[in-house]
């Protein structure tokens, strides 16, 4: 296959003209699960349909055989941190775009919490020079909702939108006054744009690394209860309530949060929320030894709070599942538990991990694959995560059958910290397409 | 002339707020401060109707426009006017809010006008004093001689307030003006929208009657007058919106955002202006567009009418 240059969309000198053939085409945001064909054409999807390209003439087009793979959407991470600007050493957009598209991941929403923090509107014209210039999936930048992350001074929410914010949050940093996130909130509902929360208490959560509980106990390490989520989460419902911002929480990691969303939901109220792939496939003890690359935040839950997260997925209370990718180096990980930085490298097993909630039995393929194309787009406002025409050809074909142990030296991204080193999995990406062209192919 | 007819015009001896008077009582103070504006072109622009009176100018919070349009209007009355300062009243050596009330009140002044920076402190001196209290803004609550001055420049312009759309923009969660507008507006039949970022407007907005914008351009949509409201500066910076140049990129009033109101609509503006911030210098300074002159000389003329009618209570 060609692998082109990094820039797709709007690339309308392209004329090649790509047939998609013997797929099964799922498209969870039409409920499309057939087998069938696609065309690419200048990028974008130009037609799809079950018995497209049955009898094409194969002159008149660069023709791939999908073999009965899935095409679906290509995938959308809401949750991705980078190292640029700032510790490229760790990640760039280029990296992490490699992570991507090996991952099956199309667009990545990158977080803030860089150094600078993306908090003025040069910086996010930054990352939209930076990601055309080198990355080879599309970025869509999220910017602080406070100056600095520090939780006290609004940012400039009106500017940073035009310059191309598509969300505002301040990471994995709560804000922790009330008074900051309502008006935070309530000056975000005036433009119509997203808050993305984290929900940590900050003082419960301040100097811990693990879940309050017999485990962390044993182990000797600091920890917080599990209730320092939701505290935030009921708090957060309430402001939206009041002040009528859209609000996603980023990722939410326990049984009570969930239960809070769901009646929110229920109330009608503009709230959605996400659930990282660590937190539906691992609990607190899969920490064993004081394993680094698994000190995430929010910490791993008790293995009934994991469970939760998987009917979560399967009840669609929960609305997307992301990667967390958090690059982090031996400088940051090579540390004793304690004093070592959170966050695991994710873009390349969020595919195979949510793929295991279907295998498991959990929630069927067009189910998951919702979590990862429409409803992201949906919540995020992209034009991507669908088949329909018109729509850019963002794509992925994976073998949702395919074993393979996790490798972490065979990893695309800068950084290797993957909590899910030597873990079996079933399916992953084969190849994938931005805008029509590949980016990533396993074959070659 | 105004001394031929001195029927009595507010029922009430005081001027606490716009709550509470009826447009029957407006429009009757509206007819007497354009007798005043009249006078006050003229060469000879003085009256005798206070002659002997005594009026106090009591500001708790610093203000040139509005206590010198008092003092202005007092004087040319024929009242022996006193202006206190809270620089030099003993409230800074802490005295009570009533305190001064009966100190003042010993002194039997006849009309005290008082701004303060407590809502209600105007209401709670009426209820000390023997004389006539005039509300000159008490904290976020009231400021009705600015909505009356507001009114009377509105009516000599478009000659009334049916079928008039009036889009009040800004800092509507702190101001009085605002809240004295809202309510003078809608009792005169004018049809009022409110135009701020959600920070900057109160809770419920819409009970008042109103229409509420988020968006500048759809709230001056046809527009027929343009009101904008002082930000202070320790509100840009990030507790209700996050800088000056963004609230002017997207509530400051220039050309652009002026050209969606109706062709010919006005620009009012209570003053002082944030040049840069609320509105752009060359639409304040364009004569042909902005009544913010014109609004001071109405001010003048509008307390002259007030001092009158309270005086006729008096009688």
């Amino acid at each position: 296959m060609l692998l082109r240059g990094a820039r797709h969309d709007g690339d309308l000198m392209n004329g090649r003209r790509i047939a998609f053939r013997n797929a099964r085409l799922i498209d969870p945001a039409s409920g499309l699960d057939a087998k069938g064909g696609l065309l690419v054409e200048n990028g974008r999807i130009a037609d799809v349909g079950p018995r497209l390209f049955n009898d094409a003439d194969e002159n008149d087009f660069e023709i791939i055989n999908c073999r009965g793979l899935i095409l679906a959407p290509g995938l959308i991470d809401c949750r991705v941190f980078t190292g640029e600007p700032g510790s490229e050493h760790r990640e760039t957009l280029q990296s992490a775009s490699e992570a991507a598209a090996a991952g099956g991941v199309t667009t990545i929403v990158t977080m803030p919490n860089t150094d600078p923090v993306i908090d003025e509107p040069s910086l996010v014209d930054f990352i939209k020079r930076r990601a055309a210039a080198t990355a080879k999936v599309r970025v869509a930048p999220m910017a602080a909702l406070t100056r600095q992350l520090a939780g006290v001074v609004m940012t400039e929410i009106g500017l940073l939108k035009e310059a191309g914010a598509v969300a505002f949050s301040d990471g994995d940093r709560t804000v922790a006054n009330a008074r900051v996130m309502r008006r935070a909130l309530a000056y975000a509902a005036t433009f119509d744009t997203l808050v993305v929360g984290h929900a940590e208490d900050p003082d419960l959560s301040e100097g811990t690394a693990m879940t309050e509980g017999e485990f962390a106990t044993r182990m000797g390490l600091a920890a917080a209860p599990s209730l320092a989520e939701a505290i935030i989460v009921e708090r957060d419902i309430r402001l939206v309530e009041l002040t009528g911002a859209r609000y996603h929480f980023g990722q939410i990691s326990t049984h009570a949060s969930l239960e809070a969303i769901a009646a929110a939901k229920a109330r009608g109220l503009p709230i959605t929320c996400g659930v990282s792939a660590h937190h539906l496939m691992l609990n607190e003890l899969d920490v064993g030894s004081y394993y680094t690359f698994r000190k995430v935040k929010p910490p791993l839950r008790s293995e009934a709070d994991r469970a939760a997260m998987v009917e979560g997925v399967a009840s669609g209370v929960i609305d997307v599942i992301v990667s967390s990718h958090e690059p982090q180096g031996a400088d940051t990980k090579r540390l004793p538990f304690g004093a070592a930085a959170f966050g695991s490298v994710g873009l390349e097993t969020l595919l195979p991990a949510a793929l295991s909630l279907h295998h498991d039995g959990h929630a069927g393929l067009s189910h998951i694959l919702k979590t990862l194309t429409a409803s992201p787009a949906r919540i995020m406002g992209l034009n991507a995560g669908t088949l329909a025409k018109g729509a850019p050809a963002d794509l992925v074909l994976l073998d949702e059958a395919e074993p393979f142990v996790l490798d972490e030296r065979k990893l695309h991204s800068r950084a290797h910290n993957t909590a899910f080193e030597g873990r079996k999995f079933q399916g992953r990406a084969r190849m994938t397409f931005v805008g029509g062209d590949c980016v990533f192919d396993r074959t070659r | 002339m105004t001394s031929a007819n001195t029927a009595p015009i507010l029922k009430s001896s005081h001027l606490l707020g716009i709550e509470g008077i009826s447009a029957a009582e407006v429009t009757l103070l509206l007819d007497l401060a354009d007798t005043y504006a009249a006078l006050n072109r003229r060469g000879e622009k003085k009256t005798a109707l206070l002659k002997g009176r005594t009026l106090i100018n009591l500001f708790f919070e610093a203000s040139t426009r509005t206590q010198s349009s008092f003092e202005l209007a007092g004087k040319r009355m024929g009242a022996d006017v006193l202006n206190m300062s809270v620089k030099t009243s003993s409230v800074s050596k802490g005295e009570t809010l009533i305190d001064t009330a009966a100190t003042l009140n010993a002194m039997r002044p006849d009309i005290l006008v008082v701004r303060h920076h407590d809502s209600g402190a105007a209401e709670l001196l009426s209820r000390k004093l023997d004389c006539s209290v005039v509300n000159a803004g008490d904290g976020q609550h009231e400021h009705p001689t600015q909505a009356l001055l507001d009114a009377l420049t509105i009516r000599r312009r478009r000659g009334g307030f049916e079928n008039l759309t009036v889009a009040i923009c800004g800092d509507i969660l702190h101001s009085r003006v605002a809240r004295s507008n809202i309510r003078l507006l809608s009792l005169m039949g004018a049809q009022v929208r409110l135009v701020a970022p959600r920070t900057l407007l109160p809770c419920d907005a819409e009970r008042f009657g109103v229409d509420v914008f988020t968006d500048m351009k759809a709230g001056l949509a046809g527009a027929d007058i343009v009101m904008m409201l002082r930000l202070q500066l320790e509100r840009m910076t990030g507790a209700f919106v996050p800088s000056a140049r963004e609230y002017f990129r997207f509530y400051g009033l220039d050309r652009e955002k002026l050209s969606y109101a109706r062709p010919g609509a006005l620009v009012m503006h209570p003053g002082p202006m944030n040049r840069g911030v609320e509105i752009s210098s060359d639409i304040a300074d364009d004569l042909d567009v902005s009544l913010i002159s014109e609004q001071v000389e109405m001010g003048v003329a509008i307390r002259m009418a007030v001092l009158d009618a309270l005086a006729r209570g008096q009688a």
